[in-house]
């Protein structure tokens, strides 16, 4: 049976006793949050609450601004049997996220005003807020630009063809010269197609000992190379999305060096696990790019940790469960993520001493934002309320029943992580997690 | 326990399992050359051969071995099955499975398709070839007629030669001989060598004449000569003059050296035509050995490892 995270109507909340992360303002300290009308209006000790106010004892949890994941898959328009607008932004607030952006892989492709302006109308029915990115060509299909002024003017933050990178290099230049008239970024997934011709996971030791076609770590290489090129050419800004390889983590940490408008992301699962995962042919290890080795995962881990990667983004790809259980190389790419976000991230990352719980909460907050040159959303007094809850130390298990997403393609399944949602303050509502 | 339910690879399945296979092929080995050469010890048994890819020898090979034991066998190829109208893999052994089946035999070209049937079923999964992963039984025939022509493969040197990249039977024989103590070695062209293949610790050649003076057994792998469209080697014709091998070359070798081919040949390319009917080939009784192997197999992962013994002298 499907689940939804419905809000609840809570325009006046008090918040007390929480710490208070908020990256963007240098904020990490102990307090409350006065919440009247959706908007914060003190944030500090509050002594006194006015009668009959709501209150959160919130002295287990953190409280940061609302989540954002800039990578996602909502299936919608094409595939709703898989995830719509509303049940993937049930997985979102379930998982934190109080934004979304979808990419433009649906069927068909969000490549016109119209299927922007319906995304943005089915998120508005949500608690989250709904930013999608437009297809970068038309139809995804590497030959013409989409209508880029009109889809920037119904909403579009960025462009990309993800699934597959813009075919040519000529098509991405013009692309991203193109999207720079309107300052927004070119979003690009690395893979040089020809280097991965039916490949099906990471080329290495594993893809040898599997005898499955192999996706090397040179064809994104290569596809970052070109991109960071052509952005110096251009002077236009090139998102690289989840990044998986030492090598482009390297030419994205020289390009960052050199000045250039070069930022990217990381799903949880590329700093989480490695090609050896897919060792008994698991379809929920199946991904695209697909796991890499533990070197590249050092990389990855490293290059959070001094900035080369900016954004933590889920990849968050639904897929149903007759398509994922077949035989691995008939399977697609993708697994679901928006639910294990966080807790992966707390595990791997902050319980591990790779990030400060403020560094992890700053790549899924203000860092995307700025990528995408939304309106900040911080903790400070007269702003709306867009607020994250979750406790750093809680642990729980990843089990199949526990998805909000349609779908439940997810190799964290069983896994025990630590860090667990609370819940999610946005528009004016209030969403408390049953399970917490 | 010995016998482990399935044989999806050699990888990670034991010396002592490998050797009491290959013991057991032998007694059947005698079996076969009786004038009846038929037991019973599988009647009542069902065994469902699941191609989905086209075979010859592998099938025949299994059908006979199942024959020769009295097994009811049912055969499935691709083409006019239910596949054809779109029926996922996992429907159909699940369909097989209702019917009552005790043990499965797969080819498919998807590597890791018995894996995954292993998971879905109850019945016994022996693996007749996955894409480019594993094709156990092959290696296994290998192993028995090494063993019967040169009696020990504890420090016999073994060269693959040819597509190592894209071969099942490759990954099989070199976890079987290096569990059995063999060397190993591959040769190919680069292009056709997979990467990391430093990782099975082995030796690795790309000028055939120096495989050929280091090895007591070449063991010659087919080429498909798609190779050639997809890019991967400029011509079959320079691959024939670089890696064929031929009784020219063969005369750097040691004199009692062992030709094997896993079939089918592709003769003139990567075997001189005359030398695959030659002294030093023993591609045919690799092929006899393939139905004593596979009997063993079917007999043994059918649960038969305890009353082995019995039953051969019982029939004799």
């Amino acid at each position: 049976m499907e689940r939804l995270v419905r809000g609840k109507k809570a325009e006046n909340l008090l918040i007390k006793g929480a710490m208070l992360i908020d990256p963007a303002s240098k904020l990490e300290k102990r307090g409350d949050i006065l919440i009247e009308k959706g908007k914060i209006v003190r944030l500090g000790r509050i002594a006194k609450a006015p009668n009959g106010l709501e209150v959160i004892d919130a002295r287990e949890l953190v409280v940061t601004p609302g989540w954002l994941d800039m990578h996602v898959h909502f299936r919608q328009p094409g595939r709703e049997d898989e995830e719509t607008v509303e049940s993937g932004a049930s997985a979102a607030a379930a998982g934190g996220f109080t934004a979304a952006c979808p990419m433009p892989n649906t069927t068909p492709a969000a490549d016109t005003r119209e299927v922007i302006e319906f995304l943005i109308e089915e998120g508005k029915k949500t608690l989250i807020e709904v930013f999608p990115i437009a297809a970068a060509t038309k139809g995804r299909a590497g030959k013409e630009l989409s209508e880029m002024a009109d889809l920037v003017e119904a909403g579009a933050v960025a462009f990309s063809d993800d699934g597959c990178a813009i075919a040519t290099a000529s098509l991405a230049r013009r692309a991203m010269e193109y999207a720079n008239m309107f300052d927004v970024p070119i979003i690009e997934h690395a893979e040089e197609s020809t280097l991965c011709v039916s490949g099906a996971m990471n080329e290495g030791k594993y893809s040898t000992r599997l005898g499955l076609a192999g996706m090397p770590t040179v064809a994104e290489d290569i596809i970052v190379a070109r991109d960071i090129l052509l952005a110096e050419y251009t002077g236009a800004h090139v998102h690289i999305a989840h990044i998986s390889s030492a090598q482009s983590i390297e030419l994205v940490r020289q390009a960052k060096a050199k000045g250039l408008r070069v930022s990217c992301e990381v799903a949880p699962h590329h700093f989480t696990l490695t090609d050896e995962a897919v060792n008994d042919y698991d379809t929920n290890a199946k991904m695209n790019p697909p796991l890499r080795s533990q070197r590249d995962v050092e990389a990855v881990l490293e290059g959070l940790q001094d900035g080369a990667i900016d954004v933590i983004a889920t990849d968050h790809a639904p897929h149903s469960p007759h398509e994922k259980d077949v035989e691995f190389a008939a399977a697609p790419f993708g697994i679901i993520g928006l639910e294990t976000a966080l807790g992966l991230i707390i595990t791997r990352l902050v319980k591990t001493g790779v990030l400060s719980l403020s560094e992890a909460v700053a790549k899924v907050t203000v860092h995307p934002r700025r990528i995408l040159k939304l309106p900040p959303v911080t903790l400070q007094e007269g702003q709306f309320a867009n607020l994250t809850f979750f406790s750093p130390e809680r642990r729980w298990s990843v089990s199949k029943n526990s998805f909000y997403s349609k779908c439940r393609n997810s190799p964290f399944i069983g896994w025990e992580l630590t860090g667990k949602v609370y819940g999610v303050y946005n528009k004016r509502q209030l969403w408390i997690n049953q399970d917490f | 326990m010995i016998i482990s339910k399935h044989l999806l690879g050699l990888e990670g399945v034991s010396r002592k399992e490998i050797s009491l296979i290959l013991k057991t092929a032998q007694s059947f080995k005698e079996v076969l050359a009786r004038p009846i050469p038929k037991v019973p010890t599988l009647r009542g048994k069902t065994i469902v051969n699941l191609f989905y890819e086209s075979s010859t020898r592998t099938r025949f090979s299994f059908e006979l071995a199942q024959k020769r034991l009295s097994a009811d066998n049912l055969n499935f190829t691709a083409s006019g099955s239910s596949v054809a109208k779109g029926e996922t893999l996992k429907d159909t052994v699940r369909n097989l499975e209702a019917m009552k089946i005790d043990m499965v035999v797969i080819r498919h070209p998807a590597s890791g398709a018995p894996h995954f049937l292993a998971r879905h079923i109850d019945a016994s999964v022996i693996n007749a070839g996955d894409g480019q992963h594993e094709h156990p039984t092959q290696a296994l025939l290998d192993l028995m007629t090494l063993q019967e022509k040169r009696d020990k493969i504890r420090g016999l040197k073994v060269a693959l030669i040819g597509d190592i990249a894209h071969s099942r039977v490759a990954r099989s024989n070199i976890y079987g001989l290096k569990t059995m103590g063999a060397e190993v070695a591959v040769c190919g062209p680069t292009t056709l060598l997979p990467r990391e293949v430093e990782q099975w610790d082995i030796e690795i050649f790309t000028r055939i004449d120096d495989a050929i003076r280091w090895a007591d057994v070449l063991n010659v792998l087919r080429l498909q000569l798609e190779r050639q469209e997809s890019g991967l080697i400029p011509s079959v014709r320079e691959y024939a003059a670089r890696f064929g091998i031929t009784r020219a070359r063969l005369a750097a070798a040691r004199k009692d050296i062992l030709i094997m081919h896993p079939g089918p040949m592709n003769r003139g390319i990567e075997i001189e035509s005359d030398l695959a009917d030659s002294e030093s080939s023993v591609i045919l009784d690799q092929v006899t050995n393939g139905v004593a192997v596979r009997m063993a197999v079917l007999y043994l992962k059918s649960g038969g490892e305890q009353v082995l013994e019995s039953t051969l002298e019982a029939e004799a």
